[in-house]
């Protein structure tokens, strides 16, 4: 029989954290500290709301785009929090965040343009630029800049044929943000060189050190940024995957396009739940981030107090400890961690090979179960 | 800051001053002083624990009293309310707006116990008008906790990008 694999994809390697995914199910009693998605459950008054729905029999198709309710709601949200002027016609809704990395990707790219990637991020941005014909380039942050990406580390990997920059704050997994003079020092390059952004924003809503400011809300920067975000973080509703992006007219109407034979649209249920959580869910959100703002202080501080490095993150819902000291790999360390003290972790390096010497803790824990974990962790740093 | 404090013992109040300080930011004097003058104004009333007395093998009643009140003057509601919420028995007096005054809750060994005071104690006052006595069959949730054995099903996977 002939291959019928496609080189392109039998090149890609497998996601980094599946490793660690098959021998924590293997262990019944581990606890995990791996995990990328909130534990609240979705606010009642949101899962209601799709319950009606379906009760309403809202069970068909929406528009391609999504409902224009959801996407005027949208259009809200983005006035209201970075005070910037979108159309509902310059809204798609889509499959959770990851599907707007991809739709988007692909409606940019030519073979051989080049993405820049800065690392450690989300595992999906290099895949997912291979598999759109672009070439990845990695930016690698560095930890004396809070992970940060700076002009200087920008400027040293652009070349003519450089077309996007990914740019993922709040960042999974370091839990660095990019604060408006950072961003205002990005921008000038982009529009310098005439570059666009990708800006993944999922975690917009849980910065603990003031607002979350996007890039589009610096001047120029709408017109040559896709912004993406979605609900899955801010209201604790990854299973409903729901995203959006939200572009100029003309990468817009493209995207749509993919979208369009690629997906149909974003599951309708989700989408009534969704126009309720944006236009009532402002409470939730806040009740959450104060939630993790305690987690994240505490966690801190219990790593800190056993002599773990941390520097301190300010987004998202990650920790990314400095286990360099301990003479061992991220890999082994995770590891050894969970054989020895079933505790789960995630090595730094599914996130990039910059993460060497890392590790990501996740605090969408309770208290208590960081408790018991972070005793676990402690017995481990004192048996090395 | 206060507020915070607040919010983390009304959800909690087995939390330590050192655990607030830290997941506050804030020096663990500070927590130990503002704790401590709230208790002396009385802002922080007491510490109690949350029983879900239904999983208990005692035998427990209670019962909300609707209670209609002719108010006094110059007093108002004041010292009804006082008479009432002085019994032991009394759980809670509350002030309503709406069809009747007063809101008692009482907790009992029994029925008998209950009816007892409404009709002995609560019924007799001169400024009681009339009473309606409810008995609690189920607390499904109290204190923003709910106490009924939830199924919780959707569980997180162990480890997620």
């Amino acid at each position: 029989m002939r291959d019928p694999l496609s080189k392109v994809i039998r090149d890609i390697p497998p996601s980094g954290i599946r490793k660690f995914f098959d021998i924590v199910s293997e262990m019944e009693d581990a606890i995990s500290l791996g995990v990328g998605e909130p534990d609240f459950d979705t606010p009642w008054h949101i899962r209601e709301e799709g319950i009606y729905s379906l009760e309403q029999g809202r069970t068909f198709y929406t528009s391609n785009a999504g409902l224009k309710e959801l996407k005027q709601e949208v259009c809200r949200y983005l006035k209201r929090s970075q005070n910037v002027k979108y159309d509902a016609e310059e809204v798609v809704i889509t499959v959770g965040g990851s599907e707007a990395i991809d739709i988007a990707l692909r409606a940019m790219l030519d073979p051989g343009d080049e993405v820049l990637i800065p690392q450690p991020s989300y595992v999906s941005y290099e895949p997912c630029t291979i598999l759109a014909g672009g070439t990845p380039v990695i930016i690698e942050l560095k930890e004396e800049n809070e992970f940060r990406l700076t002009k200087e580390e920008l400027l040293s990997k652009i070349t003519d044929k450089t077309k996007i920059l990914i740019l993922p704050f709040p960042n999974n997994p370091t839990g660095a943000i990019m604060e408006e003079k950072d961003l205002k020092e990005i921008a000038e390059v982009i529009i310098e060189k005439d570059l666009f952004v990708l800006s993944d924003e999922i975690y917009a809503e849980l910065t603990y050190s003031g607002k979350h400011v996007s890039i589009v809300s610096i001047p120029g920067m709408k017109e040559r940024t896709v912004l993406i975000n979605g609900f899955s973080k801010a209201y604790a509703m990854t299973g409903w995957r729901l995203g959006y992006a939200v572009a100029p007219r003309a990468i817009l109407d493209q995207m749509l396009k993919i979208h369009q034979f690629a997906i149909m649209c974003a599951p309708t249920t989700s989408q009534y739940a969704a126009v309720e959580a944006l236009k009532y869910g402002d409470p939730d959100v806040k009740k959450m981030r104060e939630a993790y703002d305690k987690r994240r202080r505490f966690l801190l501080n219990e790593l800190r107090s056993m002599g773990i490095d941390c520097f301190t993150p300010y987004g998202a819902f990650y920790v990314f400890p400095n286990i360099k000291k301990f003479g061992m790999s991220s890999d082994e360390f995770a590891e050894r961690l969970l054989r020895e003290k079933k505790v789960a972790v995630v090595p730094g390096t599914a996130f990039g090979a910059c993460g060497e010497g890392f590790l990501r803790i996740s605090y969408a824990y309770s208290i208590d179960d960081l408790r018991v974990a972070l005793g676990r962790i402690r017995e481990f740093i004192e048996s090395l | 800051m206060t507020g915070k404090i607040l919010d983390i013992l009304y959800n909690n109040s087995k939390v330590t001053e050192e655990d607030i300080a830290v997941m506050l930011g804030m020096d663990i004097e500070d927590v130990h002083n503002e704790i401590k003058a709230m208790e002396e104004e009385r802002i922080i009333c007491g510490y109690t624990t949350m029983i879900n007395w239904d999983k208990v093998d005692a035998e427990k009643v209670s019962a909300i009293i609707e209670v209609k009140v002719s108010p006094q003057r110059g007093r108002g509601f004041d010292s009804i309310a006082e008479r009432i919420y002085r019994f032991d028995e009394v759980e809670s007096v509350t002030l309503m707006s709406g069809g009747y005054d007063l809101c008692v809750t009482l907790y009992g060994t029994s029925i008998k116990e209950i009816a007892t005071f409404v009709h002995e104690k609560l019924a007799p006052l001169e400024s009681v008008v009339s009473t309606s006595t409810h008995f609690v069959l189920k607390k499904y949730k109290e204190h923003g906790i709910v106490l009924v054995d939830e199924k919780k099903t959707g569980e997180r996977m162990k480890i997620t990008p």
